[in-house]
């Protein structure tokens, strides 16, 4: 079928054509970007932490009436008030393994020091976030150990809350590993923070850091386990338990607490918590953004849709006398539909190619004000057919309709 | 002559009940969106003390030098370090001022058989509260001389005054913090700012955690009462604990300042620059000075407290609501040339084009009018749903109220109107003689 009657016919509804094409082209530049977000908080909220989660919960507790100040007294007996803690939790049943921690992954609260490959390196190669534990912290978070060897009871040091003296030994993330020595073994190297040297004797796979910011970084998994248990009036436990049984662990630990030592706070909401309700805490956000812009998109095709449906349906009855003049000189069913087919396909073609330049103006517009990646071809590819699709479902009704007028119309008077 | 125009935009619309609705649901989705969104804007941008909040300023100082500043070359540092704090408070400079920062310890009513609790709260000045215009339930802050005392005063919460003395008035009682008896000089009324713009440097902005109490931050020091907030250091601190934290370049303190008037402002403005001077020659800075002192809107622009998340849902709900107006302005450009020929047997019985457009822009209105009400729904349930969707401490403070239903009300008809402009003035055009004759 030639294109030049229908060009002819839309020269006559310029601005109808030029509505239509407009919203095809806002849609596509709004919903290309939104879909991209929805993407890219959905890989963000897949991301490994590099922990085994599952049958993870953690006890954060604060105790009452410790000694104050740091001398060594205060920190033996804090300490002291740790390591029965973890006996205790360690006793109760179903529990599988505990160990002290500072921070977990995605739990929003962090240490991070810079490192540095010489002592007088003036800016930082990493910033690590830095998880202390004992020797019981990998196995139970169950991180993967790919390189060199796991902490032994003789690497853990035990220290004050706010001493920040680094141990002998420490174990890092492949991605630290990778960052600070780039095609070589890490194993062995000494690493500074703060100009104070140690020793990394291992390398673990992944293992993602406490702070969960808006958009993925490399340095998300930058992170450094040091051999410390850490003595402060707050302590905080990671316990492992068999599976099934994590709920009553957690329901009996914090009675154990109490009844081993009750001069402490543990919170009624926060105090333990499971790995998955940490999870869904961390990415509350995400969700909710990822959400929103699905029900934004939604209404906004949907009405888009609407827009054609209600347009072509005015255009057909206008031109009611028109298809019954076309029908009587021998024009099939299968013509006329084809006619405003292919007139949804041009003007919708027309408002797609406008769409792209705002989709990509649009993205480039977001990069410059907020923490935006650049929009990969294949979005706006995916979202340039989705809408001629979108065009081309929306006016098969009332193509459809105009289809069956019949040819007796061109008799009668408009 | 309006409610002529009113019945015959009625019948109108009822003609066609198909398009009508669409434009009504499309005007109504739009502007819900745009509302729904702009809640939690509106929520997340207002001015925590808008009476007051251009004369509360919070100053920086430049105390890790060059090789640690922001990429615009302000201080990298957003709080000070303890040696600052307490000679800009020393100093008092300003009409009020208060350092601050942030505790956590327990609590229990002395000789109670309860367990103790964990709150949260903050070590001030007595300054904090008259600078801030906290409200008090009962009794007040402390006296100026309690900070020089390192009293064992304290100022608690409505809601931790309810939980350990029955809501009573409990000024003058005792309350046993961290092991060591204060005693309650005031109960606060309702004071929950958001943002929480006297400690940006923890909470982000938002916060959800209850502040229960208030000591003097003078007391907090001397029983050596952790900071239970943020710390941010250059180098680790040289000696170990608490007292290694006060005597580091770390920083962890937040500072306020009232400045009533431009001069004072310029006063306190040379007085930073003098002290950072001071800084200098005394050999701890080997720079020149670089300070800040931000008024608190400002403060919090500097500091992104609006989350970007909310920035782009509302822009992207204003694109949706663009999209319906195009919609909308496409619709009613069919519906008004339907009638062409209406139009022209008005236009030949005398009517002025005036009288065209009050008849057109009159039923645009009124899908703008239902268009609304099918917003202030879908408002209502959106700013609903959002409150199940987005991280607490955000959805908490979207809701509905009058001026948002106003709000979406005014947006839905003036869109509407405006969509109707163009579809009118296509319809005011209308050609009487050619009308009459096609047909």
């Amino acid at each position: 079928m030639s294109t030049h009657p229908i060009l002819a016919a839309l020269r006559r509804h310029k601005a109808g054509v030029i509505l239509i094409a407009l919203q095809i082209a806002l849609t596509l530049a709004i919903v290309c970007n939104a879909i991209f977000i929805i993407g890219q908080r959905i890989d963000r909220v897949n991301r490994p932490t590099g922990i085994d989660e599952a049958n993870l919960f953690v006890v954060s507790q604060q105790w009452v009436g410790t000694p104050d100040g740091d001398g060594p007294d205060a920190v033996d007996k804090i300490d002291s008030l740790l390591r029965a803690d973890l006996d205790t939790l360690r006793r109760l049943p179903g529990v599988e393994s505990v160990a002290p921690v500072n921070s977990m992954p995605l739990n929003n609260s962090s240490m991070v020091n810079g490192i540095t490959l010489t002592p007088d390196q003036k800016d930082s190669t990493l910033s690590a976030t830095m998880f202390l534990g004992d020797d019981h912290l990998m196995s139970t978070l169950g991180v993967q150990l790919v390189a060199g060897r796991a902490f032994t009871a003789g690497d853990v040091i035990h220290q004050a809350f706010r001493n920040d003296t680094l141990p002998p030994s420490v174990i890092v993330s492949q991605a630290t590993a990778d960052k600070l020595f780039p095609n070589q073994s890490a194993i062995g190297k000494t690493i500074y923070s703060d100009s104070k040297p140690t020793t990394i004797i291992g390398v673990v796979k992944l293992l993602q850091s406490s702070m969960v910011e808006s958009f993925a970084k490399d340095s998300d998994y930058y992170t450094i386990i040091e051999p410390i248990r850490q003595d402060g009036d707050n302590s905080r436990y990671v316990v492992k338990t068999r599976p099934g049984q994590q709920a009553q662990a957690m329901e009996a630990a914090r009675a154990a607490l109490f009844a081993a030592n009750p001069q402490r706070v543990i919170d009624a909401e926060r105090g333990i918590r499971s790995f998955a309700d940490i999870r869904h805490r961390a990415y509350r956000a995400d969700r909710g953004m990822a959400i929103l812009m699905a029900v934004v998109c939604l209404i906004m095709l949907c009405v888009t849709a609407a827009g054609i449906v209600g347009l072509t349906s005015f255009w057909v009855g206008q031109r009611h006398r028109q298809i019954g003049v076309r029908r009587a000189l021998g024009a099939r069913k299968i013509d006329i539909l084809h006619y405003f087919q292919i007139e949804n396909l041009m003007i919708a073609g027309g408002g797609v190619v406008v769409g792209v330049v705002l989709a990509v103006g649009l993205n480039l517009w977001l990069m410059s004000q907020y923490e935006m990646a650049r929009l990969p071809l294949m979005y706006v590819l995916i979202g340039m057919v989705a809408l001629l699709a979108l065009g081309q479902a929306a006016v098969f009704v009332p193509a459809r309709r105009a289809s069956r007028v019949s040819p007796i119309e061109a008799t009668r008077a408009a | 002559m309006f409610s002529y125009y009113l019945e015959l935009a009625l019948r109108s619309l009822k003609r066609s009940p198909g398009l009508t609705l669409l434009m009504v649901l499309a005007i109504g989705f739009g502007v819900s969106a745009s509302m729904t969104t702009y809640s939690v804007f509106r929520a997340v941008s207002g001015d925590p003390i808008p009476w007051k909040s251009s004369q509360l300023f919070v100053p920086q100082i430049d105390i890790w030098g060059p090789t640690s500043r922001r990429a615009d070359g302000k201080p990298a540092n957003a709080a000070l370090d303890y040696t600052d704090a307490v000679a800009m408070m020393r100093d008092h400079r300003a009409k009020l001022q208060s350092a601050s920062y942030r505790v956590a310890p327990t609590v229990q009513v002395p000789g109670s058989r309860q367990h103790p609790i964990s709150v949260s709260g903050y070590a001030v000045y007595s300054e904090f509260f008259p600078m801030l215009d906290v409200p008090f339930a009962y009794g007040s802050g402390w006296p100026v001389d309690a900070d020089t005392n390192q009293a064992a005063a304290v100022v608690i919460s409505g809601k931790l005054n309810q939980e350990m003395f029955d809501g009573q008035n409990s000024v003058g009682k005792t309350l046993d913090i961290q092991g060591k008896d204060y005693q309650v000089v005031g109960v606060l009324g309702q004071w929950d700012p958001q943002p929480r713009f006297y400690d940006v440097f923890d909470t982000g902005g938002f916060d959800t955690t209850s502040n229960d109490v208030f000591i003097p931050f003078t007391r907090a020091i001397a029983v050596g009462m952790n900071n239970a907030g943020s710390t941010s250091c250059n180098a680790n601190p040289a000696e170990t604990g608490f007292v290694g934290l006060q005597r580091s370049a770390c920083v962890w303190i937040e500072y306020v300042a009232e400045l009533d008037d431009a001069a004072a402002v310029q006063a306190y403005r040379e007085y930073l620059n003098g002290y950072a001077l001071a800084q200098k020659s005394a050999g701890r800075f080997n720079w020149a000075p670089n300070n800040s002192l931000l008024d608190i809107p400002a403060f919090l622009d500097d500091q992104h407290v609006v989350p970007s998340d909310t920035k782009v849902s509302l822009m992207v709900a204003l694109g949706l609501l663009i999209v319906c107006l195009v919609n909308t302005v496409g619709l009613l450009l069919a519906k008004f040339l339907r009638r062409s020929s209406e139009i022209g047997v008005r236009r030949a019985l005398g009517a002025p084009q005036a009288a065209i457009y009050a008849q057109f822009l009159t039923e645009a209105g009124i899908v703008g009018l239902a268009g609304g009400a099918v917003g202030l729904v879908l408002t209502g349930v959106g700013v609903f749903c959002v409150g199940l969707v987005l991280p607490t401490d955000i959805a908490a403070l979207a809701h509905v109220n009058f001026s948002l239903l106003l709000l979406t009300l005014v947006i839905a008809v003036v869109s509407a109107v405006l969509a109707g402009l163009y579809p009118t003035f296509r319809a005011s055009r209308v050609q009487p003689a050619w009308q009459l004759k096609s047909n």
